[in-house]
C-alpha cells in the first residue's frame, strides 16, 4: 500500500494493483457446463512448469502459456476466447469489488475470531480471553452447532466490497484501488465492477 | 525497482527536497484556503522528527506557545505547503528529539550548528498563483 495525494493535499491510502493481461481460456455454457462463465488466465509461465492438461489445452486453442486460473461468473457475448482482457474495463471512480485469499491468522481465539468483548483484565478477575458457557443445562444437553469457538482463522477467501478506483495506469497494467485488498503482497486478486 | 516504488515516483505531486535535519528550526509555510481565498500561515518550530515513509514522508515541528507545546506533523510531498524556510541549525546527536517534550525554558533549547555546517539555505516549489497575503502566526487557535 500506499498514499496518493490530491490537490488539495487529502490524502488517500491505497493499494497498487496489477490487473492482467488476462487472457480468455474458455468461455463456458449452460448447455455445456451446466454455468456460464468465462475462465481466465494471468501470468506468463514457461512450459516446464506447467502440467500437460494445462498446457496442451493452451496450446490446442493457440494461446501463450499462462499459469494462473480464474474463473468469473460473467458472461459477455463480445469476449472470444483468446481475447485479452486488461486494467483498461475500469475508470477513476469506478466502484469495485476485490476477492482474495485473506493473511492466515492460525489457530485464533474468540476474541480475534468473532471480536467476543471477553472479561476483565484487573481487578481480581479470573476471566480474561475465554469464549465462557458453550451452551445450558439439561436441554439442550449439547453445544449447538455452529457456535462460535476458537479455531483457525484467516486465510480464506473473503471479498471486500465497494472500493473506488483512484487511478488507472493503462500502459502498466496498473491500478491504485482505496483501500485494503485481502491477502498479501503479491497475492492474487480479483476485482470485478460492482 | 519496485513496483509500488515506481507508482510512487509519478504519482507524487510535488518533487521536494529538505535541507533541514533534525534539530533544526524552521518556518513552515502553509496554505490555508478559505471559501476561494487562500492565504499561508507560517508555522515556526523546532524539527523534532522527520519520518522516512515513502510518499507519506513527514516532518514533527514543535514550538512553545504560550508556555504551551503545540507540534504539527506536516507531509513534505503535500501540495498544500509552499515552502520550507530554514531558520536556524541546530545541534543533535539523535534522529528523534522526543525528550524536548519534557523540557521548557532554557533547558528545550539545542546549540547552534556554526561554521560551514550551519549555513543556511532555502527550499521552495514555485508557487502556482500568488499566494495572497501572509499572516504572522496571527490564526493558529492555540494563540
Amino acid at each position: 500500500m500506499t498514499q496518493f495525494i490530491q490537490e488539495n493535499g487529502t490524502v488517500i491510502p491505497v493499494t497498487v494493483c496489477e490487473l492482467g493481461p488476462c487472457v480468455v481460456v474458455q468461455k463456458k455454457s449452460v448447455e455445456k457446463d451446466g454455468y456460464s462463465a468465462l475462465k481466465f488466465g494471468y501470468a506468463d509461465a514457461k512450459e516446464k512448469h506447467l502440467v500437460k492438461p494445462i498446457k496442451d489445452d493452451l496450446k490446442k486453442k493457440n494461446l501463450p502459456l499462462k499459469r494462473i486460473f480464474t474463473e468469473v461468473d460473467v458472461f459477455d457475448e463480445a469476449l472470444e476466447v483468446g481475447s485479452v482482457v486488461s486494467c483498461t474495463i475500469f475508470a477513476e471512480n469506478d466502484v469495485v469489488n476485490v476477492s482474495g485469499v485473506s493473511k492466515g491468522k492460525g489457530f485464533a481465539g474468540v476474541i480475534k475470531r468473532y471480536g467476543f468483548g471477553g472479561g476483565r483484565k484487573t481487578h481480581g478477575s479470573n476471566f480474561h480471553r475465554a469464549p465462557g458457557s458453550i451452551g445450558a443445562c439439561a436441554y439442550p444437553s449439547e453445544v449447538w452447532r455452529g457456535k462460535k469457538m476458537p479455531g483457525h482463522y484467516g486465510d480464506k477467501r473473503v471479498t471486500v466490497k465497494n472500493l473506488k478506483v483512484v487511478k488507472v495506469f493503462p500502459e502498466r497494467n496498473i491500478i491504485l484501488i482505496s483501500g485494503a485488498v485481502p491477502g498479501t503482497r503479491n497475492s492474487i486478486i480479483t476485482v470485478r465492477e460492482k | 525497482m519496485d513496483i509500488i516504488q515506481s507508482i510512487e515516483k509519478e504519482i507524487k505531486p510535488v518533487d521536494r527536497k529538505i535541507d533541514f535535519s533534525v534539530g533544526d528550526t524552521v518556518k513552515v509555510h502553509y496554505r490555508i484556503v478559505e471559501g476561494n481565498r487562500e492565504r499561508t500561515q507560517i508555522f515556526e518550530g523546532i524539527v523534532i522528527a522527520i519520518d522516512n515513509k515513502g510518499l507519506g514522508k513527514n516532518v514533527t515541528v514543535r514550538k512553545m506557545s504560550f508556555d504551551i507545546g503545540v507540534e504539527r506533523i506536516f507531509p513534505i510531498f503535500s501540495p498544500r505547503i509552499a515552502k520550507f524556510e530554514v531558520v536556524r541549525k541546530g545541534k543533535a546527536r539523535r534522529a528523534k528529539l522526543y525528550f524536548l517534550r519534557e523540557r521548557t525554558g532554557k533547558s528545550a533549547k539545542l546549540r547552534e550548528k556554526r561554521g560551514k555546517s550551519g549555513k543556511l539555505g532555502e527550499i521552495s516549489v514555485p508557487a502556482e498563483g500568488a499566494p495572497a497575503e501572509t499572516s504572522e502566526q496571527g490564526t493558529n487557535p492555540a494563540e
